[in-house]
């Protein structure tokens, strides 16, 4: 007690730096990003400064561009939960996109005989058939890592492959629509079980519903007992064990939870965008999400902002093309960068001189 | 290639068989002494032997001589010369060379294909039908052979430990350092290694400094045995002159017996019975049994024996980490499977060993560390929402009363000290009523201040009525802290005394692998 009385203002001082480190190393390792990002534009004979300002406006400097970015942040926050919550127990899960698909799949496939039903009815039995298949997707990734030790970052990724297949087959044979022509698609959503748009915006609820999961599982990790337990096993599963915690409950329980994110993320494509499942559920926003949750660190909370972020580069997309003549895979070429800017600062961890504790 | 590094002239060693001495060594790390003025003298061609238990300073002292730490203090002299090694490229330069307890063979590759790219100067572009003359030429003049074809995957332990020493010759090493090269082979195999080495120390080939665990090795193939403990060198002699016993005495202290610490209260029921526990050792290869243990309410059980013979994989067993193949574990009469709602019905606690690996999340936070046990309690029932004024409130409460010195309770638990992390894990699992307490090594690495204060810890929750199992490879500790002795030896128990009556000569026949 004395000792630490005793230290209380250095303590206070340390505690702020330490809070501090979460955010500017993720902070530092985007700009960093985004500085070697401009030098591949400069490679190309394309202005940086214009590239970010076209950014900005395609992202953020309007109304419309506002709700464009909105938009692409729904799905987003719950594709980058897929990633975070196995991550605090130590899970590397890249393979959200594949639930993502399944989930949108089974939402297109349960509203087939659903078509009279009113949607207080129809709406939360397709998100639950989408949520269920998303869980049972990753869940599978878990399964397999804690009874056969298969390595969750391949299976996962494996799986996603396979989960596209999948669509792809189900959509082009047994669930085609016949009328879809140019594209298979399974039969289009009955009116009443198409999502709207969120009041006075042109965005659709699916941005609320992520909002709430993050903030959930914000609640969930810091603040429950659950949450606390899989802290422990993602920061030493020998030291879980010896505490009897139920590591193999918790790692089928959150990789399940973080599967049944991305199928609803699935089931608002569905509901909210396409009007039915089809091919576009691949749209990569699985992807993106494994970088959104590594920036945010798997913190819930920060997965809001940087989603939106995110989603901002991608709304800006199109306006890029058009303006600037660079191909669509310009942005994938930047959240490369950023992504590998994200994993190499992990090492930065406890390193940098600002950071160091006087000893 | 850089020049070798000698301090006096650019004469060339003379060849055949080095020697190497070491000169009042001396290492320390911060304030803690591994190594304390070790002076160890290899003559040329002769094989010596190095004992001492977990953490005398055996490997520390080997990692000084090729050049992995540098010596505090202390000198080392190659060939009579003082050499100045900086890094382990110089030792290798000087012909010194070092086989690991674990192989450090590529398996996919052949047998030829390890031995040339171990070389320092292979060439970028390889001149196999080269090569392979000279491989076979060398094959030709060794005293014993591993097929060049062969990738090692498909080698037997033995042989590939055949191919590491083959390997170091094919370096040019002579002066060999093995460090417990037998711990992964069979008796057979040991001494078929160990045969072939000691003919080439009295071929003049090699001088070979060896750390080892078994006296019957030391007996059959070495010339000279020097004794490693707590850092010092506690002993020195011809093989010859030496029994077992004599050894024994000497690695596990027998200048002063330690007596029980002070207790009270008297043995209760039995708390922790243990019938016919079977379970794979880390090798899979062997197995561990334990007949029969039980450990009563009110008493220390200290289980003695050399690193390896078990003892963790038992502890693995009793916290859940390991499945037992069959057998019975009970607690208070009722059967035990180590999860969390036994472990806090039964009021069982456990104190692992290296805390910081074993019972600590190292990024997690000090007062996090510190509520593993309780975060999910609240009273007598269970709670789902944390309370972190609880949380914070009851860590610096336990900082205070175990002393835990944190400058920050709310930054990683890693960035503590040895003693610190094990004081806050003791904090923890201490606090609240304790019926059993598994203990593995609770002292290993720490300072002395820290040590007799958790050792006192320990001895005060069994006055208080807990049942206390102790696995130390430290016989002074098991000696210190037990009401009851037993020994461990490849995966048994072979021997049990009442500390009383315990005699350190006949604990080290049995920790030595032989049954009187």
């Amino acid at each position: 007690m004395a000792v630490v009385e005793a230290q209380g203002t250095g303590g206070g001082a340390m505690a702020a730096l330490r809070r501090a480190e979460p955010v500017v190393i993720p902070v530092l390792a985007l700009l960093a990003g985004l500085a070697v990002f401009a030098l591949f534009l400069l490679t190309q004979g394309k202005s940086p400064i214009a590239f970010f300002g076209y950014v900005w406006q395609g992202a953020f400097g309007s109304a419309f561009s506002w709700m464009n970015t909105l938009s692409r942040a729904a799905p987003l926050l719950l594709a980058a939960l897929c990633v975070a919550l196995p991550a605090r127990l130590g899970l590397v899960v890249i393979g959200g996109e594949g639930a993502i698909v399944l989930g949108g799949l089974a939402a297109g496939a349960v509203a087939l005989p659903l078509a009279g039903v009113p949607a207080a009815v129809g709406l939360p039995l397709m998100a639950l058939a989408a949520m269920l298949v998303g869980a049972v997707w990753i869940g599978m990734a878990g399964a397999l890592r804690h009874y056969r030790g298969v390595n969750e970052t391949i299976s996962s990724l494996l799986l996603a492959y396979i989960a596209i297949a999948l669509m792809n087959h189900l959509v082009e044979g047994p669930l085609r629509d016949p009328e879809s022509l140019n594209k298979p698609s399974t039969a289009p959503l009955a009116e009443g079980l198409r999502v709207g748009m969120l009041p006075g915006m042109d965005v659709h609820w699916g941005l609320v519903f992520g909002i709430i999961a993050c903030v959930v599982a914000w609640v969930l990790v810091e603040r429950t007992s659950w949450g606390f337990a899989a802290r422990i096993a993602g920061g030493n599963v020998r030291a879980a064990e010896v505490q009897g915690l139920p590591v193999g409950r918790l790692i089928l329980g959150f990789t399940a939870l973080g599967g049944a994110c991305a199928g609803l993320a699935g089931f608002f494509e569905v509901a909210a965008v396409h009007g039915s499942a089809n091919a576009s559920l691949a749209a990569g926003y699985g992807y993106t999400g494994i970088l959104i949750a590594f920036l945010a660190r798997h913190n819930g909370l920060a997965i809001l902002p940087v989603a939106v972020l995110l989603a901002g580069f991608d709304a800006s997309s199109g306006l890029i093309q058009r303006r600037m003549d660079l191909p669509d895979a310009t942005m994938q070429v930047l959240q490369g960068i950023v992504f590998m800017a994200i994993l190499m600062s992990d090492a930065a961890y406890g390193r940098l001189p600002f950071f160091k504790a006087k000893g | 290639m850089r020049p070798p590094v000698t301090a006096i002239g650019a004469d060339p060693l003379p060849p055949g068989a080095l020697e190497v001495e070491t000169v009042g060594m001396t290492m320390r790390f911060g304030s803690f002494t591994a190594l304390e003025d070790v002076s160890i003298r290899v003559a040329p061609g002769t094989f010596h032997a190095l004992l001492g238990e977990n953490g005398a300073g055996k490997s520390t002292l080997v990692k000084c001589i090729m050049g992995f730490y540098h010596a505090t203090a202390g000198q080392l002299m190659v060939g009579r010369r003082e050499a100045e090694i900086a890094d382990p490229r110089d030792a290798r330069a000087l012909g010194m060379g070092m086989v690991y307890q674990h192989f450090t063979l590529v398996p996919s590759l052949t047998v030829a294909e390890n031995l040339v790219i171990s070389r320092a100067d292979a060439p970028v572009v390889i001149d196999w039908a080269k090569e392979r003359a000279g491989l076979e030429a060398f094959m030709a003049a060794m005293p014993f052979r591993v097929p060049l074809d062969q990738p090692v995957a498909r080698l037997a332990a033995g042989e590939k430990q055949k191919l590491e020493i083959l390997k170091q010759l094919y370096l040019g090493s002579r002066f060999l350092i093995l460090d417990e090269p037998t711990s992964v082979l069979t008796p057979d195999e040991a001494d078929e290694v160990l045969g072939h080495v000691r003919g080439l120390c009295e071929a003049g080939e090699i001088s070979v400094l060896m750390i080892t665990h078994k006296f019957r090795e030391v007996t059959a193939f070495a010339d000279e045995v020097s004794v490693l403990r707590r850092g010092r060198l506690v002993g020195q002699g011809h093989v010859a002159d030496l029994s077992h016993a004599q050894m024994a005495a000497m690695m596990i202290g027998a200048e002063k017996e330690q007596r029980p610490v002070a207790r009270s209260g008297l043995r209760g029921a039995p708390m922790l019975e243990l019938r016919g526990v079977k379970a794979a050792d880390r090798s899979g290869l062997k197995e561990i049994a334990v007949e029969s243990l039980t450990v009563h309410a009110g008493e220390i059980v200290g289980i003695a024996g050399i690193s390896g013979n078990g003892q963790m994989e038992l502890m693995e067993v009793l916290t859940g980490q390991r499945a037992a193949r069959g057998g019975e574990i009970r607690v208070q009469g009722v059967p035990y499977g180590a999860t969390r709602a036994e472990a806090q019905s039964h009021a069982v606690r456990y104190l692992p060993e290296e805390p910081l690996r074993n019972a600590c999340a190292p990024r997690m936070s000090v007062i996090e560390n510190i509520a593993f046990r309780s975060f999910d309690r609240n009273g007598a029932g269970r709670r789902f929402w944390l309370s972190a004024n609880e949380m914070r409130a009851a860590a610096r409460d336990l900082i205070g009363a175990f002393k835990v010195k944190v400058a920050d309770p709310d930054g990683p638990i890693a960035a503590l000290s040895g003693g610190n992390v094990q004081r806050a894990v003791l904090a923890r699992e201490l606090t609240g009523e304790v019926k059993l307490l598994v203990i593995s090594n609770p002292c290993f690495g720490l300072d002395f201040a820290a040590v007799s204060e958790i050792r006192a810890r320990i001895v005060a929750a069994r006055n208080a009525g807990a049942a206390v199992l102790l696995m130390s490879e430290d016989l002074d500790e098991v000696l210190e802290l037990s009401d009851r002795v037993l020994v461990m030896s490849e995966g048994r128990i072979t021997y049990e005394v009442p500390a009383a009556e315990a005699k350190i000569a006949e604990i080290g026949h049995y920790m030595g692998g032989h049954a009187a």
